[in-house]
């Protein structure tokens, strides 16, 4: 038995993986939970919004990396970042003007709603391909380790190694910066309020002289960014792929929807529960068994509950079982 | 005789291109007063409301505030105006803290409205005590006064109020009616719509009693409490 290597080894296998990969789900979903909440419908272009903000990023990652110009330590990419953000505002900002505006004056009902956005879906994603290509990219640079295996080893003298990577610490502050960031500025400012108004009681909100057309703009702008971050802290994180973004969807979904639609807390708490879920579900429990069980339990298998390749059905039962039991999500979200 | 402060003149029309409910309804308020529409289920009082206030097309008919036709109006525009609207039900935003909901409530207003928060906690002192609290936590009779605090916060020059009283119980109404004489006190005409016909005429000085969409009755509170045909009619007996 030994108890401090089983506790390293579930750190370095499932806490910080899945303390990084939440904060990058939840980042995600406060972006869908604000559209629901303030647009009324599932963003189904969601994951591909993400996708192209991170399309830029990596665009000028290259054109800053062909002048010579790095950050040091950390990734070029976070340099490249807010270009990242404008140019997807500006393409979000096209699509209501072009394709959300015109249904939202009509006033269509959220299904017809969530219809669009899924071909708005498959536009940005052909755009994406168009522009960067469908293969997996790599665009992260500089320092890739905070503490690694081998350094962790010698300064503690334990078999087991906790590497931690500097894309997993970069992730996990700028989603506390951002979260806290987001949260003041809900609860804060006036143009915040009037968001949480106008999500509450759209009527209400009219008759106080709430603007809504700028509601809805201040609301793609700040998904619009929520998404870029997202979608480049994932990209530094793991790596670039057009499909993979699509497919994050799911996950992402799933922590809104379990922590509550429409609630920008429960889409925090969300991403971490289905992170969570996710990981230690897939992971192969042998390692920290071996250390934290005496010799004689130790385990023959993997002790793998499901493979990686099953993790998507891990948020799938979640989210059905949140469904069943509570509809509108751990935190209280809007029902529809 | 000078003109009424609002005034709803001959009103015709009905919800979009639906039949018309109000048929030549006339509606107004004076300084300083309170009216009051009564009248039984389906008469069209709060549609007689909607339409002073711009939600519903006007085919005929006019509405006037201080002397000027604000028939084309939106709602928006007319609150912009001095108009303060609350409506019967949804007409708080229960998410948010009872302070926030005045906030809101002064959306429209660019200088500084403590002066007025001050003045609605003074009206509704126990909004003061649960200000930081989520007003959808509240009481019925609680809400409606966070529903009036917010539409006071404009400053409004003519207070709407729709049915203040709906669903609370006779000693919250007793109270609600007393808190509403306070605003009225302060010098802000109130119109209201109200189904508790006897106890709303009694502090009126202006009602009216509509039947199918058309005036029936009208006169002082005091008169229509008197009138022997509206008594058997509305006021059972």
């Amino acid at each position: 038995m030994d108890f401090l290597n089983a506790l390293v080894a579930l750190c370095n296998y499932v806490l910080v993986p899945s303390i990084a990969y939440g904060s990058q789900l939840a980042l995600g979903a406060l972006g869908v939970t604000l559209i629901y909440g303030i647009l009324r419908f599932s963003n189904f272009a969601h994951g591909d919004t993400m996708a192209f903000g991170a399309t830029v990023t990596i665009l000028f990652t290259w054109l800053l990396q062909s002048f010579g110009i790095s950050f040091g330590p950390l990734p070029t990419a976070l340099l490249a970042l807010p270009f990242g953000i404008l140019g997807c505002i500006a393409l979000v900002l096209t699509t209501d003007r072009l394709v959300y505006r015109f249904y939202r004056q009509q006033k269509a009902k959220p299904v017809i709603l969530v219809i669009v956005s899924m071909g708005v879906m498959f536009i940005m994603n052909g755009l994406v391909r168009f522009i960067l290509g469908p293969a997996n990219r790599k665009f992260t640079d500089g320092e890739r380790f905070i503490i690694s295996a081998r350094e962790f080893k010698a300064m503690t003298g334990l078999r087991e190694g906790l590497a931690f990577k500097t894309t997993q610490g970069i992730t996990v502050i700028t989603a506390v910066v951002v979260v806290i960031a987001l949260f003041w500025f809900l609860n804060r400012t006036r143009t915040g309020k009037s968001m949480r108004a106008y999500s509450d009681n759209e009527d209400l909100a009219l008759l106080s002289g709430i603007n809504p057309e700028r509601v809805v703009m201040v609301t793609w702008l700040i998904v619009a960014s929520l998404a870029t971050i997202a979608g480049v802290l994932y990209g530094l994180d793991k790596s670039f792929k057009p499909f993979t973004y699509m497919l994050l969807l799911l996950p992402i979904f799933a922590s809104a929807i379990v922590g509550g639609l429409g609630n920008p807390f429960g889409a925090i708490a969300g991403g971490f529960l289905i992170a969570f879920s996710e990981v230690t579900i897939t992971y192969a429990w042998k390692k920290v068994l071996v250390y934290a069980l005496p010799e004689q339990w130790e385990p023959t298998g993997l002790v793998q509950l499901l493979s990686t390749d099953y993790k998507y059905a891990v948020s799938f039962s979640l989210l059905i079982i949140v469904l069943l039991f509570r509809p509108t999500g751990l935190f209280k979200g809007k029902s529809v | 005789m000078s003109e009424p402060f609002l005034i709803g003149e001959a009103m015709t029309g009905g919800y979009g291109a639906g039949p018309d409910i109000l048929h030549q309804c006339t509606i107004a308020v004076e300084k300083g007063e309170i009216a009051v529409i009564v009248g039984p289920n389906g008469a069209g009082k709060s549609t007689a409301m909607k339409a002073v206030f711009g939600m519903l097309n006007l085919h005929g008919g006019a509405v006037r505030l201080n002397g000027k036709d604000i028939s084309a109006l939106s709602p928006q525009d007319r609150v912009k105006q001095g108009m303060g609207f609350v409506p019967q039900t949804s007409n708080i935003f229960t998410s948010m803290t009872v302070e926030e909901n005045l906030e809101m409530g002064a959306f429209i207003r660019q200088d500084d409205f403590n002066g007025t928060m001050q003045q609605v906690y003074e009206l509704f002192p126990i909004l003061y005590e649960k200000r930081f609290q989520p007003a959808g936590e509240l009481s019925g009779g609680q809400r409606q006064q966070v529903a009036v605090g917010r539409a006071l916060m404009t400053q409004p020059k003519v207070l709407m109020l729709d049915e203040p009283t709906a669903g609370v119980s006779p000693i919250v109404m007793d109270e609600l009616f007393d808190r509403i004489i306070e605003v009225a006190r302060t010098g802000i005409p109130i119109l209201m719509v109200e189904q508790n016909a006897r106890q709303a005429l009694e502090i009126a000085d202006k009602g009216y009693v509509l039947v199918q969409g058309r005036n029936a009755f009208s006169g002082t509170g005091q008169d229509l409490l008197n009138n022997p045909d509206v008594r058997k009619s509305f006021l059972g007996g």
